[in-house]
């Protein structure tokens, strides 16, 4: 099956990190690849998360998703490199409806818009939060209590 | 029937957070609950499209009725049967659930972003307290990553320690899981028996490890302590504990008609939405596929042992319920050839690198002082890299992604939790349903809220 | 809170403030404000081995109307806060609230974006129970030295 989409995907970057398989994907082609590999037997999508390369690489985030095969007991983890100016990936719940939470997390936490999400917010800190706490440049320390509602406390 | 749209400025906002009490002087800051109101139209509009492909909406809501009998109800942060604080945002239409959407983050700890400021050997303490209800399982998973980045291999004892541990644990969270399903449907007693026998396993492990939650117990290279003397007696004590008990749950519960008419056929999902929508555990085996990590990828050496993987039918209340119970049984199997399969040797690996030296070399060696200070300041170096490691918690599929680079600490920690992907099955489950059933469907997907928001 | 500030004064507030903190102790609701782990070791509290009925207080009320001791069981999140706040506010005088393992404490380990450091900062707090996650016992001695306190009239 690697052999496949190794020809039909020929800019696709494959590696072999710790006997598992990677494949490292321009964004513009995500889509495509994923309905691929759906078709192949991927049918279960595990997990989507992100990776910040403040100052080391380029471009700046990797968006990660694992996907997971249970009628071939494999397992295939997608890596996308994201600009730091205009952090875009298209978004892979038309294709596996289980990214939903994972992308509003990823967003959350890093800023990357998935284009197309039906319902791209914040999910975890709230709403009117400032600024994406997973990023390197935000501080790792404690930040004052942002409810600003406080009675008096007596 | 009414023309409203919902541009029209008649219809007012509806606040779904002050249900019930008086307004709240504060509700016009910023950070409160004020910023998830929402007009009821853009939130109906909001949740069909977060149902997705698989479900579909079989009903026209504007054709039936009229605004006035649609409701929207707010359930939780703070709620005894949201086990935790989730909160819920349910719409009504009489006592029939429409639609509903999860609202979490209530227990967001930020636990990976304080994963990169702690060395790989302080990590276990920080994972350990995300599913607290099977802390063990997250510190196997985490260690079972820096392992493979460091390409080591613990020693047999400390294997077999693991799956000791960590089906022990299975049995104690499925304990808990049983009671409060139990206790939120009403029966109390099941409630008060369920934490009983899961007291007897937390003595085992304060006896172990020294604390009875949050161990720090399995760590990068094996465990921190061997089994205290006298361990096979307990074990089998509490192996012969539960599986007595365990007749007497199924007498109280598994023909009680009250108890079966209160689960069965309620909260059901097929294994297709299971799939797709990325739940795992006990939900997508009571749906009917037989998917375990143990038997998919086992890890520490679980193929050697033998058990079975428990599958449900009808994919409802009663049949996760059902897969919990048959995998007590299971994990009591395993806990006992754990028991008589353990090698003796060492229970952490001999590698100076990893493992700090044994407590009489330090004092007689400076240079295993330096060595154990600085194991234990600088943390030990993990080659650059990136891993993504899954075990089976009692939940689901426990996932680590761990990004080296080289130096003490991880770059990037990020812990597939399997309660936050189980949560988005809530809305396929509870569409349609009653407004009592929701807590018993809540109650059996078991979700740790401190595993959903990390 | 005393019957002391409320009551105007005469011969028989010694007698009344006494009796009045003696019936406050002896029928202390707690409120459920599960959080996290500590939650668990608050559900373990109530249940058979370690038995909260013996100090009259296994009932735990879901509404905080009916509540006067809050159990702050857990890390309290920057998103928690203001319903924690509320729930406080919504719960009937005289109240106490105990903060319970280190993350309600003070943050515990997690010095980061996410967590209120101290819930004190929020409402505030009568007794300080340490641990993570405290133990039964250590929630039922906070809880017994508060019964001490509010019959020794300090808290």
């Amino acid at each position: 099956m690697s052999e496949d989409l190794r020809e039909r995907f020929p800019e696709a970057e494959w590696i072999d990190s710790h006997d598992q398989d990677v494949v490292r994907i321009a964004p513009d082609q995500l889509l495509e690849f994923g309905n691929v590999v759906h078709e192949a037997g991927f049918e279960v999508l595990a997990d989507v998360t992100a990776v910040d390369w403040y100052r080391t690489r380029t471009p700046r985030f990797d968006v990660v998703v694992n996907l997971l095969s249970m009628q071939h007991r494999r397992r295939l983890r997608i890596l996308v490199g994201v600009p730091d100016g205009d952090p875009v990936v298209p978004s892979l719940v038309p294709i596996w409806p289980g990214a939903n939470f994972g992308e509003r997390e990823v967003y959350d936490m890093f800023g990357i818009t998935f284009d197309g999400h039906p319902d791209l917010t914040r999910i975890l800190m709230p709403d009117d939060w400032e600024g994406y706490p997973l990023r390197k440049d935000f501080e790792v320390g404690a930040v004052p209590v942002q409810f600003k509602a406080s009675h008096q406390v007596n | 029937m009414t023309d409203k749209t919902i541009d029209d400025p008649e219809i007012e906002e509806v606040d779904l957070w002050v249900s019930g009490t008086e307004e709240a002087e504060w509700d016009v800051y910023s950070t409160d609950e004020g910023a998830q109101k929402m007009r009821l139209e853009e939130t109906g509009a909001r949740l069909t499209e977060q149902l997705g492909s698989v479900v579909t909406d079989d009903y026209d809501l504007d054709d039936i009725i009229t605004e006035d009998e649609r409701m929207i109800i707010n359930m939780g942060p703070q709620h005894p049967s949201t086990h935790g604080v989730l909160r819920l945002q349910l719409e009504l239409e009489g006592e029939m659930i429409r639609r509903s959407k999860c609202v979490i983050g209530y227990l967001h700890t930020g636990m990976e972003k304080t994963a990169e400021t702690l060395t790989f050997l302080q990590g276990p303490t920080n994972v350990t307290r995300m599913d607290y209800l099977a802390p063990l399982h997250n510190e196997l998973c985490f260690s079972l990553a820096v392992e493979r980045l460091l390409d080591i291999e613990v020693p047999p004892r400390a294997e077999v320690i693991r799956i000791l541990m960590t089906e022990l644990n299975r049995i104690a969270s499925h304990l808990v899981a049983m009671a409060t399903n139990g206790m939120d449907i009403g029966a109390l007693s099941i409630m008060t028996y369920g934490f009983r026998e899961r007291e007897q396993i937390l003595a085992f492990f304060e006896k172990t490890t020294g604390l009875r939650l949050n161990h720090n117990y399995i760590r990068p290279g094996g465990v921190a302590a061997d089994l205290p003397p006298g361990w096979r007696a307990d074990v089998s004590d509490i192996c012969d504990t539960i599986t007595g008990r365990l007749t007497d749950y199924e007498d109280m519960l598994k023909e009680n008609p009250i108890w079966v008419g209160r689960t069965r056929g309620v909260g059901v999902i097929t294994a297709e939405e299971c799939r797709a929508y990325g739940i795992t555990g006990p939900t997508l085996r009571s749906a009917g596929v037989p998917w375990d990590l143990r038997k998919a990828f086992p890890y520490s050496g679980i193929e050697n042992y033998e058990f079975e993987v428990p599958v449900g039918e009808h994919g409802d209340v009663y049949d996760r319920y059902r897969v919990r119970i048959e995998e007590i049984i299971q994990s009591v199997g395993i806990v006992r050839q754990a028991a008589d399969a353990m090698p003796k040797g060492d229970f952490r690996i001999d590698d100076r690198k990893v493992t700090p030296p044994p407590r009489h070399r330090i004092d007689e060696s400076m240079e295993a002082l330096i060595h154990h200070f600085k194991i234990f300041t600088e943390g030990f170096r993990v080659p650059a890299g990136e891993t993504y490691v899954a075990i089976e918690s009692p939940r689901g599929e426990l996932g680590c992604y761990l990004v080296a680079d080289g130096t003490g600490k991880p770059w990037r920690m990020h812990t597939r939790a399997p309660s936050f992907y189980n949560l988005q099955a809530l809305p396929i489950m509870m569409a349609d349903s009653v407004v009592a059933d929701t807590i018993a469907t809540i109650a059996s997907l078991d979700p740790v809220m401190g595993d959903v928001d990390r | 809170m005393s019957v002391r500030r409320t009551a105007p004064s005469n011969v028989l507030t010694a007698t009344v403030d006494k009796a009045a903190r003696w019936a406050q102790t002896r029928s202390m609701f707690p409120a459920t404000f599960g959080l996290a782990c500590c939650a668990i070791e608050m559900m373990a509290t109530g249940a058979p081995h370690n038995d909260l009925a013996r100090f009259g207080m296994e009932v735990f009320r879901a509404s905080p109307r009916q509540a006067d001791l809050m159990i702050v069981a857990g890390r309290v999140s920057q998103k928690m806060a203001p319903v924690l706040r509320q729930v406080y506010d919504q719960m009937p005088d005289p109240k106490w609230v105990i903060s319970m393992g280190a993350c309600a404490s003070t943050g515990g380990m997690f010095n980061n974006y996410a967590l209120v450091q101290g819930v004190d900062q929020i409402v505030p707090v009568d007794i300080y129970v340490p641990g993570c996650p405290p133990g039964p016992q250590g929630l039922m001695h906070g809880i017994l030295t508060l019964h001490d306190r509010i019959m020794a009239g300090k808290a």
